[in-house]
């Protein structure tokens, strides 16, 4: 699906900054029971759980069930309705909107080439039903889930944050972290390795990659000027040659004269 | 009987050799260096480039080592993260004096592109750093040349490590 073109003639002459980006292109939502693949399966799970909003959508059948019952119902997709493949399982944060988690699993029918996304919400204290004994590939999907965003997962064989370290804070996908990180992640290393009192010490991150301090040596180095390690340059630095090698050279290494070199026309 | 008769004075035809420990000991610590075998992320490509026999950089008598204990250099060859600069500390303090640090690329030296909550920004907030190689990844000729720079500032340093010893913590 393209995005839909709009003239970029007068582009420079707006100053303000204009985001195309942020609305969501739309996919067309289709009526489960009038599709041929997929009626029969909602059919099934109508008759044994409680079934909310359904839809097809680009060849998926969505389905938003009720989180407690999200083991059944991924138990009763597996060896009931044949999606014998579990490919995805997250998470979206929507907590800024209901207080609430959307958890989705994603399964695969590889008989009938058809896929099925099962929807459900968690509020954020409440956890949900491992499916780990049913696919081993959710053991670290629900790992990261818990890791990015402090989704908490019952009967999970081994409960452990998977990217972030074991003593993080905090849950970085969630939408009120912020990218650069909070307080603590911002001294994590330097807390780590060197203690609190450290901190003075070696500064805060420098997070403006475009900074540059002309006469701050101890951070920034002209090339063809380089001076000594936090020398003062306010009255002007010296030019400093690029060279390979010192003069005078080096024992047992000849200094190489670009004049003598000569460069062959043919090998 | 022929005379054989050696003018040693003629020519500096000496069988001696004048210099200072200073320059002898540095001669030898920069002209091998042996890194540690420490690659972070795809600037480890390009170091292993340089080691390769393209590139070659056993011809500066730059050999890698699988082991802290037994390198000079420690090239940070790519991305930090937080969650592992502990552990890069760690292999720094494991390697016995003298030794140096190359930090190798853009994200080694500023954080890069990843001015993000998991990079640590700039690998001098860990360990002190003596070269700064910039690129995105360096190409292999560059990392040489950080290491011919390298040399240089070893063999301006004196042999007693105490006097070069850095007062800072990073």
């Amino acid at each position: 699906m393209m995005r839909r073109y709009t003239p970029k003639n007068d582009v420079q002459k707006k100053a303000y900054y204009n985001d195309r980006f942020w609305v969501a292109p739309q996919t067309p939502k289709g009526i489960v029971e009038e599709d041929e693949k997929f009626a029969t399966d909602l059919e099934r799970l109508k008759a044994n759980f409680t079934v909310g909003d359904n839809y097809t959508e680009l060849g998926f059948f969505v389905v938003n069930i009720d989180a407690k019952e999200n083991f059944e119902v991924v138990k009763f997709c597996k060896e009931e309705l044949g999606y014998r493949m579990l490919t995805e399982v997250s998470a979206i944060d929507y907590l800024a909107d209901d207080g609430e988690f959307e958890v989705f699993y994603q399964m695969l029918n590889l008989k009938e080439r058809k896929r099925i996304r099962i929807k459900c919400r968690v509020k954020e204290d409440q956890a949900i039903e491992s499916v780990e004994p049913l696919f081993r590939s959710a053991d670290w999907s629900e790992r990261e889930m818990f890791d990015m965003y402090g989704v908490k997962i019952n009967n999970h064989p081994y409960m452990k944050r998977i990217l972030m370290p074991d003593d993080w804070q905090g849950y970085p996908l969630r939408k009120d972290y912020p990218l650069q990180g909070d307080e603590f992640a911002q001294w994590y290393e330097v807390d780590k390795i060197f203690g609190k009192e450290a901190r003075d010490i070696i500064g805060p991150e420098i997070r403006d990659g475009a900074m540059i301090d002309r006469y701050d040596t101890e951070r920034f180095a002209r090339l063809g000027h380089e001076v000594p390690f936090g020398a003062d340059i306010s009255d002007g630095e010296p030019d400093t040659q690029i060279q390979y090698q010192e003069e005078g050279g080096v024992p047992l290494i000849g200094k190489m004269d670009p004049k003598k070199s000569k460069t062959i026309e043919r090998r | 009987m022929a005379q054989h008769q050696v003018n040693y004075a003629a020519n500096g035809g000496l069988p001696v050799a004048l210099t200072t420990v200073d320059k002898l000991v540095n001669w030898g610590r920069s002209n091998s260096l042996w890194p540690m075998t420490y690659g972070l992320a795809c600037c480890a490509i390009e170091m292993m480039a340089t080691g390769a026999s393209r590139y070659d950089f056993d011809r500066f008598g730059t050999i890698f080592r699988a082991s802290p204990r037994q390198s000079d250099v420690l090239v940070i060859a790519g991305t930090l993260t937080k969650k592992h600069a502990e552990f890069m500390r760690r292999l720094y303090d494991q390697m016995a004096e003298p030794k140096w640090v190359i930090s190798m690329g853009s994200c080694a030296n500023t954080g890069g592109m990843f001015n993000t909550y998991a990079t640590v920004q700039g690998a001098d907030r860990v360990v002190p750093v003596d070269i700064y190689l910039p690129g995105c990844a360096p190409r292999p000729e560059t990392l040489q040349y950080a290491l011919m720079l390298l040399q240089q500032k070893i063999r301006r340093e004196s042999a007693d490590m105490n006097k070069n010893r850095d007062k800072r913590v990073v």
